[in-house]
């Protein structure tokens, strides 16, 4: 017994160097506030010392101030409201259409052999340079808007909406027809919900570009929204209400992915 | 209600799966399907469903089943098929609604199929939080919720460790016992095949072809883990199996 401890004392023990872990995101509430402060302080600290310049970028508490000041004049409001409204019945209508189209399509082979090609020639075109054409087509007012922003959101709509279909777990298809369920109980009890996934993730791509393409709208024949108002200080330069804007732009864009997020978390809490 | 399978044969495209079976599935008898991997059994069960045709040759159904059957010819699956968003009472729910079963009737099914395979208190819980046994478990109630004329299970256990294979086993013997159902038990565990099987069918390697049909006359109940008489019944099967498992084996590489 002694031998064997003499000869363990001999040869060093260490511990087992730890190589695991890693390569699991995990939830920290707090990082992506911090990193907007410190941007932000900095960038205020950097105008301030006159180390970054006026012309290059606007002091951020002058473009709070000017948010601050259009809340008041009650503006805010009136450029607000279009702009959500276009983006709300825009999106609606190219993604409800995107999803129903991009189901078909993962349903049946001949609108699948038809579509596919064209909603890829139509997906890489930039849906700005159509707007002069949506607005003889749907007129310059509300309906070319709509339009602008419908098209832009199907095209990604259907594509995501087709890979979630093709997704789906076959052996729960073939579990649907063993149990002599309808086709349309299939559908829907079995395909959509097992393309959910997969359709929330694309209408988070989906809504992202329908914010992006509501500049693109309001470029023509827009007194009012958000899109008009950068526009029009774009072409002043003035900084302040343009950065103003497209703050507007990014709070819209943390809005509706929450507004997803939460969805997930609500329709998706079986997924392990 | 009985099932006949008469001479089928199958292939896809020159590749030959199966060859000129022919079987009988007596009422209120669990047959296991046992043979190399690659011999077309998962196939053949699929055509006993109907979910596949067979090439050349038919799969008759004879008699009619049992008044109050909702799917007379009903699958347990290898991978359980539990759609995840369901709860284990909406999972069996599910087979249910097609037929117009809903509410008081639908929870009346579903409770005494829950009791009879012990998952009363899991009623409401996702798949995502059941251990694979739990699952199967489901599987298995679910398919009791039709009230099948014919069980056609694919490798149920096989998913599963041994441990949790032994007490599935010991509670589909006991459903047997309880209410005898007609099965086709597809393994390639001969074990199984032995505790469960009133006949074991022995498919050759590719072309699949029947090679034996053992019979067993012990009673279900009456067989135990490590019984002498069904070792030998296994290490006969095995002896049978041997050789063509090898050559399954060898033939898969130079696919």
């Amino acid at each position: 017994m002694s031998d064997m401890t003499a000869s363990h004392a001999q040869t060093r023990a260490q511990p087992v160097t730890f190589r695991g872990g890693g390569f699991a995101p995990v939830r920290k509430r707090w990082v992506g506030a911090v990193v907007f402060v410190l941007l932000i302080a900095f960038a205020e600290w950097g105008t301030r010392s006159g180390w970054i310049t006026a012309l290059t970028l606007p002091k951020p508490s002058d473009v709070l101030q000017t948010l601050i000041e259009l809340h008041q004049s009650g503006l805010l409001y009136k450029h607000l409201l279009p702009s959500l409204s276009r983006l709300a019945v825009g999106a609606t209508l190219g993604a409800t259409v995107g999803i129903g189209v991009g189901v078909l399509i993962g349903l049946f082979s001949y609108i699948r052999a038809g579509l596919v090609p064209l909603v890829a020639a139509i997906f890489p075109i930039p849906k700005i340079a159509l707007l002069p054409l949506f607005v003889i087509w749907f007129g310059i007012d509300e309906g070319s808007k709509y339009a602008l922003i419908a098209f832009g959101t199907f095209t990604p709509t259907v594509v995501a909406t087709y890979g979630a279909v093709d997704n789906v777990d076959r052996s729960l298809i073939r579990m649907g027809q063993s149990f002599g369920l309808s086709w349309f109980s299939i559908v829907r009890k079995i395909v959509l919900p097992g393309a959910m996934p997969g359709i929330l993730s694309g209408l988070r791509i989906s809504l992202a570009i329908a914010i992006i393409l509501l500049v693109a709208a309001e470029m023509l024949g827009a007194e009012y929204g958000i899109g008009a108002y950068i526009l029009e200080a774009g072409a002043l330069y003035d900084l302040e209400r343009l950065f103003a804007g497209v703050l507007l732009l990014s709070l819209l864009g943390i809005v509706v992915s929450t507004v997803i997020g939460l969805i997930e978390r609500r329709l998706l809490d079986w997924r392990s | 209600m009985d099932i006949r399978l008469e001479n089928v044969s199958h292939s896809y495209d020159s590749f030959e799966v199966m060859r000129d079976i022919t079987l009988d599935i007596p009422n209120g008898k669990i047959v296991c399907i046992v043979g190399p991997s690659g011999c077309g059994k998962s196939t053949l069960l699929r055509m006993i469903g109907g979910l596949e045709r067979p090439k050349k040759g038919r799969v008759l159904q004879i008699g009619t089943p049992p008044e109050g059957c909702l799917n007379p010819l009903t699958y347990i699956f290898q991978d359980f098929a539990l759609l995840p968003w369901r709860s284990v009472a909406g999972n069996i729910s599910l087979v249910l609604e097609d037929h117009g079963i809903r509410g008081a009737r639908a929870k009346e099914i579903i409770d005494d199929v829950l009791a009879r395979t012990k998952l009363t208190d899991f009623a409401k819980a996702l798949p995502k939080q059941l251990s694979g046994g739990m699952k199967q478990r489901v599987a298995i109630a679910r398919a009791l919720a039709v009230n099948p004329a014919v069980m056609l299970m694919d490798e149920p256990l096989s998913a599963l460790d041994s441990q949790t294979r032994e007490l599935l086993m010991d509670d589909l013997v006991s459903l047997w016992t309880r209410t005898p159902f007609t099965a086709v038990y597809v393994t390639h565990n001969l074990a199984e095949a032995v505790r469960l099987g009133h006949s074991i069918v022995v498919l050759s390697r590719r072309p699949g072809q029947i090679r034996e049909i053992v019979h067993l006359d012990k009673p279900l109940v009456e067989r135990q883990f490590g019984d002498a008489d069904l070792d030998k019944h296994q290490r006969h099967l095995w002896q049978l199996m041997r050789d063509e498992a090898r050559a399954a084996d060898a033939e898969l590489l130079d696919v």
